[in-house]
C-alpha cells in the first residue's frame, strides 16, 4: 500500500470511530465517553494486559485469513462473498480430524489443518467451476453456498452422536493433539488463547503477497481479473486461472476456520463449534478487513488486527453496563463506515493533497 | 447554401490542463451560424477536449466562451443544452435496453401531468422530426437491436428534440460503414440547410474536404490555423496537422516470396448459438514476404476468421497449418510461441489490459519466457527494460512513460504499443486485424511503414481490414470475403476499388 493509501485508510478509520461515538452518545449518553475510550484502547490498560494482547492475536489470526481470502479474490477480479461458507467447511474438517484423527498422534493438528485447507478449497472450487463453465456469477453462487455449508455442517454434526454434545449444543472438544502448538507464545502471553495461528496467518499474508506480486502465476491470475479477454488472447488459460483463484480463496478462508477452532482457546471459544442456524460472521468481517487493507495482503495483517482490536474493545465495554447488542451495532458501524469510506478513498486522498498544498 | 453570417459561438483563448499535459493551449475558435466547421487533428491533439469544454464536461483553466455577444458559463451539459449546444459522442450515450423513443425522451420528458409522461405526443413530435430531417428510425425498437447507423441517428434526434442548434459531432464516421457515412454526409448537409451550426471532429481528410465550409487544424493542443475548406488542399492540411510532410503513397520494394507460412484448408465455423455457418470452406495460404489483404464489409466472417487463426475460437471443420504444423486445435499460447503474432481487432477488449501500466502490457506476450521470468518468479527489471526500448523505438507517447496507465494513452499510442509488442515477438506470421481503425494520418503512415518493413524482413502478413484504401495500398494479393466465403482473389495493380466493392457486396462483374 502506498503512503497515500495508508493515509486514506487512517482517515477512513477515524470517520468510522467518530460515527461509532455518535451512535454511543445517542444510545447511552452517560457512558458514551468512557465506553469509547475503553473501546479504542482502554481495555488494554489492565493487569491482564499480556493475556488480553494474546487473545487479540488469537482472534486476529482467523480474521487475517478471511481478509486474505476476500482480498485475494478481489485482486483477481472476483468477489468472494462466500468466505463464511468456506470458513465453515474448513472448521468442520478441522474439528472432524481433531476429534477422530487421534491415530495421527502428535501430528494430528497438522492433518486437521490440512483437512481444513482441502475442505475450504473445495467450497471455493464450486463457485469457480460454476463461473468458468456456466458463467454463473460467483456472488450468487457463493451466497447460496454459505447457507448450504452452514446447514450441511449442522446436519452432519447433529446426526453424529459421537461428535455432538447435545447438552451444550456444541461439538465435543477436540483432542489436545489437534491444538495448534503454542510454543513460546503462551509463555509470553500467559493464559491467553494465543498459539502459532497468528504466525501462520502472517506467514500466509507474506506468501500471498509474494505470489501476487512476484510470480508469473500471480500475474496470470491478476490479468484474468483485470481483463479476461486480453488474458485469453495473451495465451493465459482464463478458466483455469479463475477456478484456481476461487479455490485458493476458499483454502485461505478454510484455514481461517482451522485457526479459530484448532485452538486451546481462552475467551470462551475455540476447540468446540457451537451449533447454531446462523452464518458465522468471520467471512463477512473478512470483507471489511480486505476493503480496509485495499486487498493488499501485508496490509491485511494490520487491518485484521485493528478490527479485532475494536471488537475486543467492544466486548470489554460491557463492564460499563453497555448492552452487548449496542456494542455489536457500534462495532458493525465502525467496520461498515470504515469500509464505505474506503470506497471514497480516492476522494479522500485528493482532498488531502489539496489541503496539504493549501496549508 | 445560406451565406455564413455572424459567429454564434466564440471560444476565446481556451486553455485546459491535465496532469502532465496541456490538452488545449490558448485555442480560439469561432463557429458561424449555419456553417459546418471541421476540427482536424491527430489523436491527442485536443479536439475532443475542446469540444468537451464547449459541452460543459470540462471546466477550462483559462479563456471564455461567447454566444453571440454574451459571455456564457457552461458548467455542465445541462447548461450546454440551455444554450442550444448538443453533442454526439464518439461512443454513443444510449441506454441499450430502452427503446429509441425512451432514449430520446430521457432527461427531457414531456409530462402529461405531474406523474405521467406524455408518450403519445412525444412520439408524434419525434416522428415529425425524423420525417423533416429524413432521419430514418424505428421509434419502438430497442437500441440493442438496431444498427450503429440508426443509433447515431437517434443521437442526432436527441439533439434536435431538445431544440439544439449548435451540434457537435465527435468523430461520427469512425464507427460507420461506407454506405452509412454517405448517408450521414447527406444528413449533415440537410441540417446545415435548416440553419443548424455544426462542429465536426474528424481526422479523415476526405470527409472534411467533402463536407465542411471551414476547417480549424489543431496540433499538440494548439490551434494551427483556420481555413476556408475550398481554398485549401488535403496535402496542405495533413502537413499542418502532423507538422511534417505526409507521404500518401507508400514505396513497396520487391521482395522474394518464400514458402507458405500460414495455410488454411477448408476451414469452417458454425456459430454454436445460431447454428449458422459464419465461415464456410475457406482455403488460402500466406507466404513469407507477402501481405495478403482480406477485404469485406463488416460481419462477413472476417472476425471469426481471425479468432480461428489466433485460437480464440475453434473450427467446426478444416485445418490451419502454421509453418507446416497443424495447429487447428492447439492453444493460444502454443500458437503464439510457435510463431504467430496477432494485432487484434478490438484493442480494448483483447489487445490491452487497460488498467495495467504500459510496461506490463508490453511484456504480456513474453512474461512466461526467460529472462522475463525464472522458475515462475517475475523479473520486473527485464520487463521494464524491454518496455523502455519498445516505447523508444516505436515512438509510443504517454504521460508517465512506461508507468502510465494504459487507459490514459491515446488510441493511436495504444495501437502503437500493441504493434510494438507484436513485432517484438519476431514471429514469422503476423495476423493484423483493423490495423489502423480510428487512427489519424500520422499514426497510420507510421504503422503502414512498419508493416512494410515486416514484409521486407520476410514475414508472412495476413491483413484483415475494412478500409479499402489500406488494402489497396499494402496488399500483394487481395482476397474478398462475402458471407463467410472467399469470393475473389485479386491483384491490387490489376483491379479497381469498384471491382472489389462489387465482390464485397456479393456481386459478380460480368
Amino acid at each position: 500500500m502506498k503512503k497515500e493509501g495508508l493515509t486514506g485508510s487512517l482517515i477512513a478509520i477515524s470517520i468510522g470511530l467518530v460515527f461509532g461515538l455518535v451512535i454511543m452518545v445517542i444510545a447511552n449518553p452517560f457512558q458514551a465517553i468512557p465506553g469509547f475510550f475503553t473501546m479504542i484502547g482502554g481495555w488494554l490498560i489492565h493487569p491482564d494486559f499480556l493475556r488480553r494482547v494474546g487473545d487479540l492475536f488469537y482472534i486476529a489470526g482467523p480474521l487475517i485469513m478471511t481478509g486474505l481470502s476476500v482480498g485475494f479474490a478481489f485482486k483477481t477480479g472476483l468477489f468472494n462473498i462466500g468466505a463464511t461458507g468456506q470458513y465453515t467447511m474448513g472448521m468442520f474438517a478441522g474439528i472432524y480430524v481433531g476429534v477422530y484423527g487421534d491415530f495421527f498422534g502428535p501430528t494430528q493438528w497438522i492433518f486437521a489443518f490440512l483437512a481444513a485447507i482441502v475442505f475450504g478449497a473445495l467450497w471455493g472450487l464450486i463457485p469457480g467451476l460454476l463461473k468458468a463453465y456456466f458463467n454463473i456469477h460467483e456472488v450468487i453462487a457463493s451466497i447460496m453456498l454459505n447457507y448450504i455449508a452452514m446447514y450441511t455442517v449442522n446436519m452432519w454434526v447433529q446426526t453424529n452422536p459421537t461428535l455432538f454434545n447435545v447438552q451444550f449444543a456444541k461439538t465435543v472438544t477436540i483432542d489436545a493433539n489437534a491444538y495448534l502448538p503454542t510454543t513460546f507464545l503462551r509463555d509470553i502471553f500467559a493464559r491467553s488463547g494465543i498459539d502459532i495461528g497468528i504466525l501462520l496467518a502472517i506467514g500466509f499474508s507474506l506468501l500471498m503477497y509474494f505470489v501476487l506480486e512476484k510470480t508469473t502465476f500471480g500475474y496470470e491470475l491478476k490479468s484474468v481479473g483485470s481483463n479476461r479477454f486480453a488474458s485469453k488472447y495473451a495465451g493465459i488459460k482464463e478458466n483455469r486461472s479463475l477456478i484456481l483463484s476461487m479455490t485458493i480463496a476458499g483454502a485461505l478462508a478454510g484455514i481461517g476456520g482451522a485457526l479459530y477452532f484448532l485452538s486451546r482457546g481462552s475467551i470462551n471459544s475455540g476447540n468446540q463449534y457451537p451449533v447454531a442456524n446462523e452464518l458465522m460472521s468471520a467471512g463477512f468481517d473478512g470483507i471489511a478487513v480486505a476493503l480496509l487493507a485495499q486487498s493488499n495482503p501485508v496490509a491485511t495483517i494490520f487491518s485484521a488486527l485493528f478490527i479485532s482490536f475494536i471488537q475486543r474493545g467492544g466486548f470489554f465495554m460491557q463492564t460499563l453496563g453497555i448492552k452487548i447488542e449496542i456494542i455489536d451495532v457500534i462495532v458493525a458501524a465502525i467496520i461498515y463506515s470504515s469500509a464505505m469510506s474506503m470506497l471514497a478513498k480516492d476522494k479522500l486522498t485528493s482532498f488531502l493533497k489539496k489541503w496539504r498544498t493549501k496549508a | 447554401m445560406k451565406p455564413a453570417k455572424r459567429p454564434i459561438i466564440d471560444m476565446q483563448h481556451i486553455t485546459k490542463v491535465f496532469p502532465g499535459i496541456v490538452a488545449n493551449d490558448d485555442i480560439s475558435l469561432s463557429l458561424m451560424e449555419g456553417e459546418i466547421h471541421a476540427l482536424l487533428g491527430e489523436n491527442g491533439a485536443g479536439k475532443s477536449t475542446l469540444m468537451s469544454v464547449l459541452f460543459g464536461l470540462y471546466t477550462p483553466e483559462g479563456g471564455q466562451i461567447k454566444k453571440y455577444d454574451d459571455v456564457i458559463q457552461i458548467k455542465d451539459p445541462n447548461d450546454a443544452n440551455r444554450y442550444g449546444i448538443g453533442m454526439v459522442h464518439q461512443h454513443f450515450k444510449l441506454v441499450e435496453v430502452f427503446t429509441v423513443l425512451d432514449n430520446i425522451l430521457l432527461g427531457a420528458e414531456p409530462m402529461e401531468n405531474a406523474l405521467f409522461i406524455d408518450r403519445k405526443k412525444a412520439k408524434e413530435d419525434i416522428v415529425a422530426l425524423s420525417n423533416r430531417y429524413k432521419l430514418k428510425i424505428d421509434v419502438d425498437a430497442k437500441i440493442e437491436d438496431i444498427s450503429v447507423g440508426m443509433q447515431q441517428r437517434v443521437e442526432i434526434l436527441k439533439m434536435l428534440y431538445r431544440k439544439n442548434n449548435i451540434l457537435i459531432f465527435d468523430e461520427p464516421t469512425a464507427v460507420l460503414t461506407p454506405q452509412e457515412i454517405e448517408e450521414l454526409m447527406k444528413i449533415l448537409n440537410d441540417l446545415k440547410n435548416e440553419g443548424k451550426s455544426i462542429l465536426f471532429i474528424s481526422h479523415k481528410l476526405n470527409e472534411i474536404m467533402a463536407i465542411s465550409d471551414r476547417v480549424t487544424v489543431l496540433r499538440k493542443g494548439k490551434a494551427v490555423g483556420t481555413f476556408i475548406t475550398k481554398e485549401t488542399t488535403p496535402k496542405a492540411l495533413s502537413t499542418l496537422m502532423v507538422g511534417r510532410d505526409i507521404t500518401f503513397e507508400v514505396a513497396k520494394t520487391p521482395v522474394t516470396i518464400g514458402d507458405a507460412q500460414l495455410e488454411l484448408s477448408h476451414l469452417s465455423y458454425i456459430s454454436p448459438r445460431t447454428k449458422k455457418a459464419l465461415l464456410n470452406d475457406v482455403s488460402f495460404s500466406v507466404r513469407s514476404g507477402e501481405i495478403v489483404g482480406i477485404a469485406g464489409i463488416e460481419g462477413n466472417g472476417q472476425s471469426e476468421l481471425a479468432y480461428l487463426i489466433a485460437g480464440l475460437l475453434h473450427p467446426s471443420d478444416g485445418h490451419i497449418h502454421l509453418k507446416g504444423q497443424d495447429i487447428s486445435h492447439r492453444s493460444v499460447r502454443y500458437r503464439n510461441d510457435a510463431g504467430l503474432a496477432h494485432i487484434p481487432e478490438d484493442r480494448h477488449k483483447y489487445g490491452l489490459i487497460l488498467d495495467d501500466p504500459l510496461f506490463s502490457n508490453l511484456s504480456m506476450k513474453k512474461y512466461h519466457k526467460e529472462p522475463f521470468q525464472k522458475n515462475g518468479i517475475l523479473n520486473k527489471k527485464a520487463s521494464l527494460e524491454l518496455a523502455e526500448s519498445l516505447i523508444h523505438s516505436f515512438d509510443v507517447r504517454s504521460g508517465q512513460g512506461i508507468y502510465s496507465l494504459t487507459r490514459s494513452l491515446s488510441g493511436g499510442n495504444q495501437q502503437k504499443a500493441i504493434i510494438a509488442r507484436e513485432i517484438d515477438t519476431n514471429s514469422d506470421v503476423m495476423l493484423a486485424v483493423q490495423l489502423t481503425r480510428g487512427l489519424d494520418v500520422g499514426a497510420i503512415e507510421y504503422i503502414h511503414q512498419h508493416m512494410l518493413r515486416q514484409r521486407e524482413e520476410g514475414k508472412a502478413i495476413l491483413m484483415i481490414s475494412l478500409e479499402l484504401d489500406e488494402i489497396m495500398k499494402l496488399s500483394d494479393r487481395i482476397l474478398v470475403m462475402y458471407n463467410g466465403q472467399i469470393v475473389a482473389e485479386l491483384k491490387p495493380k490489376q483491379t479497381t476499388k469498384e471491382e472489389i466493392g462489387l465482390y464485397m457486396a456479393g456481386g459478380h462483374p460480368s
